[in-house]
């Protein structure tokens, strides 16, 4: 075996397109799926945008007994998974069990689920908390949701780092993979677009006040005023490349081929921010020059203290304008756990098409050094991309994708 | 193949009955139990009312007032605990480049706790569906999401490597030190500080066990109230607390000299994809784990010394790890000791898989198996030698420990020392 693991399926939801054809043709035209909360009443809140996904029906994909005992966060991510294997081309049930597993990231759970059975304890008792709390909105509800859907009983896992979780999940599943499953649905998909999780949020002092739907999310840019939140994200089926050639898998999207996770020293130790190490590991794990790096999907926390540790680790590791960098994710808000893989599966495509995606309505700064992809989709013959995440309190992790073909 | 190969060489707990090592293993060992009515809250109104609860204060152990403020009390546990175990493991972690050591935090339900109350605040009491954010403390947004446990973590030891939660349910303590164990082995860390916490005892966690009956309604007798493989158990009793410990490449600690409990030699998880809280009654993923554990450190099941069991006191769970011990070890399972903690100090959720890899790496130190407290009438249905009442020295080389959780997860883990002769 050579080690090498690919991405054969993609199973995406996001606010600017459900499905994976539909949010790449949304990314590479520029649609956003950021607006006006609409799931409850903004206006009392200080921040009032956010990337809702529209006409997810449950009903329509998942058992009617499924639908009441599962967050939102969980619908979508059975569905997306049964997306990726159908894209994939696999049907779970004619692998062995054990070779099969499942490795998500997890952020704040079931939280909207979590609320309403909060709601129930105070306000009328104990008693009228649902027998279903306790599965429905703890961290691993995801991976053990599609377990059980799919009868994949293999190594699995959760790992929560906040934004960043998405790419270590990943790279989690490559390690299973390496030691001999040989298929692991991995990725994220998050939604807490709740008056609770919007609280939540909001205590982070990251989140934009902006009422404009195009002004709201801008890294990079001289107007920077945090993110906004929005839900989805992306689930991947992985496998060895010699197991997907062997199977004659519809397509092969791309190799995980490096990967780098680092954490930043305690605040206030005087020492230099991890970010630019972790690129360099996962450059370095994949064994490529910066030179083979057609691409950056950037975190793109949009605050000048963060964007600017990032352009600069970008800077340090492929000079200055060294690299074409893009956010995606401008259209979508960032997705907690699901942003990454969703920015995976982004780069993923943009290596199958030859296509970077714009970050619309971003002007950047003069003072970022970094060659930002502006409102047009850009033609590139690229064959790898690196995927960067970070995660509240100092989490980054890296991981670059590159082609298979030949 | 690699030969990196991976030793504990701290630790450090938080337990009922006891914070810090010393206490958790005399409670251990002379049998006693730290379950008792619940204290932090009213419980009446609730079915199950006792709980194992720590006796913790956080500034008392070391904690500055802002980091108290800041943080959920899971959070504490593992800082002081990390602490712990970094002293114990004697190693000078300003001698080690920053980047080389990681942090793995296990967590079932993350700062539940501190949630629960929050939720309280914000919405008065229930009342409001748009809940205040005026009200809401400043660092909610790490109770949202319990990766500022590994950032806490991180923070205490000086951590600059990959860190993360890890967050399986009640298997998420011993996968967080199996996942620790292997960055250790794959090479991208040379120090991993790998452990488990949860401070669940909070009226929300009360109410949804309730729900499904899962917490024992033994409120009479909460001193005995845990009672796995007996015949009158009825469900689990809920605890909290942490185990932290360093895990280091053997050769290095050998090279420093540093005290080795045990190496980390098996490791495996596998999902039942049966139910989320059910569990099929033959024990098969369980046993998957533990014998793919076994395979991975080299160990025939008759090497195997004592079972540190999941032992959760519900009917459910004590037949179904039974039987996925006959499967996976045969004719031995009837002469190995078996025993569960979880008499003593509960369960704690995620946390209790890193406590349980504590009291097993101290049982090889000791040469003592801790007992099964509560054990006077045996399900006969659970036919094994669950080592009842009284702790009992027998040399100890090797252990499995195993955990089962919500979602399905089964997952085992093997302790053996380092210079054992193998399969």
């Amino acid at each position: 075996m050579s080690g090498r693991v690919v991405v054969t399926g993609l199973g995406v939801a996001a606010p600017n397109g459900v499905g994976a054809a539909d949010y790449w043709a949304a990314a590479r035209n520029g649609t956003s799926g950021i607006g006006r909360l609409s799931r409850f009443d903004p206006s009392g809140y200080p921040a009032r945008l956010a990337g809702e996904i529209t006409g997810f029906d449950a009903d329509a994909h998942l058992p009617s007994r499924l639908v009441p005992q599962t967050d939102r966060m969980t619908q979508i991510a059975l569905v997306s998974a049964d997306c990726a294997l159908a894209d994939a081309g696999v049907r779970p049930g004619e692998l062995p069990d054990y070779d099969m597993g499942v490795v998500t990231a997890g952020a704040s759970g079931g939280f909207e689920f979590g609320q309403g059975e909060l709601r129930n304890l105070w306000s009328k008792g104990g008693q009228h908390v649902s027998a279903y709390q306790s599965f429905a909105w703890f961290y691993a509800v995801n991976s053990g949701q599609i377990s059980i859907r799919n009868g994949m009983r293999g190594p699995s896992g959760v790992l929560v780092s906040d934004q960043a979780g998405g790419l270590d999940a990943v790279a989690q599943a490559r390690r299973h993979i390496r030691g001999g499953t040989r298929l692991i649905v991995s990725g994220g998909v998050d939604a807490s677009l709740c008056p609770w999780g919007w609280v939540a949020q909001l205590a982070s002092g990251r989140l934009s006040t902006s009422d404009d739907p195009r002004r709201g999310y801008l890294p990079f840019d001289a107007a920077a005023c945090g993110h906004v939140p929005g839900e989805g994200g992306a689930l991947l089926v992985m496998e060895p490349l010699e197991s997907a050639r062997q199977r004659q898998a519809p397509q092969v999207y791309g190799e995980i081929a490096g990967y780098g996770a680092t954490f930043d020293p305690k605040p206030g130790s005087g020492r230099a921010p991890a970010l630019q190490r972790a690129i360099e590991v996962a450059l370095e794990d994949a064994d490529t020059e910066p030179g083979g790096i057609g691409a950056v999907f950037a975190d793109a926390a949009a605050l000048p203290a963060l964007d600017r540790i990032e352009s600069e680790a970008v800077t340090k590791v492929f000079g200055p304008r060294g690299v074409p960098v893009t956010a995606p994710k401008v259209l979508t808000g960032r997705l907690n756990s699901g942003g990454a893989p969703l920015d995976l599966a982004t780069a993923l495509l943009a290596v199958r098409d030859g296509v970077i995606p714009p970050t619309p309505h971003v002007t950047p700064a003069e003072e970022y050094d970094i060659d930002l992809v502006g409102s047009e989709p850009r033609r590139s013959a690229l064959r790898a991309a690196l995927v960067v995440a970070r995660g509240h309190g100092g989490f980054n992790s890296a991981v670059v994708v590159r082609a298979c073909a030949g | 193949m690699s030969s990196r190969r991976v030793v504990i060489t701290g630790i450090g707990v938080i337990a009922p009955g006891g914070v810090g090592t010393k206490d958790f293993w005399s409670l251990l060992t002379e049998g006693r139990t730290a379950t008792r009515r619940i204290s932090f809250f009213d419980p009446s109104p609730f079915r199950s009312q006792v709980a194992a609860e720590a006796d913790f204060d956080a500034e008392l152990h070391g904690l500055t007032p802002q980091e108290v403020r800041r943080t959920d009390r899971a959070a504490q546990f593992a800082v002081v605990t990390a602490r712990e175990a970094a002293a114990d493991s004697g190693l000078e972690f300003t001698g080690v480049d920053p980047h080389r050591v990681g942090v793995t935090v296990g967590s079932a339900v993350g700062a539940t706790t501190g949630l629960d109350w929050e939720y309280r605040t914000v919405s008065d009491g229930g009342r409001l569906d748009l809940v205040d954010h005026t009200y809401a403390v400043p660092h909610l947004y790490d109770y949202f999401v319990p990766s500022s446990f590994a950032a806490e973590t991180a923070w205490a030891v000086g951590a600059e490597g990959p860190a993360t939660v890890v967050s399986t349910g009640c298997t998420s303590g011993l996968d967080a030190v199996g996942h620790g164990a292997e960055l250790v082995r794959e090479g991208t860390v040379d120090v991993m500080v790998a452990g488990a916490t949860d401070a669940p005892i909070s009226p929300i966690t009360v109410a949804c066990f309730d729900a499904i009956k899962a917490t024992t309604p033994r409120n009479d007798d909460p001193e005995h109230a845990s009672r796995p493989f007996d015949g009158t158990r009825n469900g689990f009793v809920l605890g909290e607390g942490c185990a932290v410990f360093v895990l280091e490449e053997l050769e290095s600690a050998r090279r420093r000299g540093a005290r080795i409990y045990a190496e980390v030699a098996g490791y495996a998880s596998r999902c039942n994809a049966y139910h989320m809280t059910g569990l099929r009654p033959d024990g098969r993923e369980m046993a998957e784990a533990v014998r793919v554990a076994l395979d991975e450190a080299r160990l025939n099941p008759e090497a195997i010394d004592y079972v540190n069991a999941h032992g959760s006191g519900t009917k459910q769970n004590d037949r179904h790890e039974t039987a996925a011990f006959k499967r996976s070890l045969g004719e031995h399972a009837y002469r190995v000791p078996v025993s569960s903690i979880k008499s003593m100090v509960g369960h704690s959720l995620g946390a209790i898989g890193s406590i349980e890899i504590a009291a097993s790496a101290l049982a090889m130190e000791h040469g003592v198996v801790p007992p099964t407290a509560n054990l006077h009438t045996p399900d006969p249905e659970c036919d094994l030698d669950y080592v009842p009442l009284t702790a009992r020295e027998h040399r100890t080389d090797a252990v499995v420990s195993v955990g089962s959780g919500f979602g399905g997860f089964q997952s085992a883990m093997v302790l053996a020392r380092p210079e054992r002769s193998t399969a």
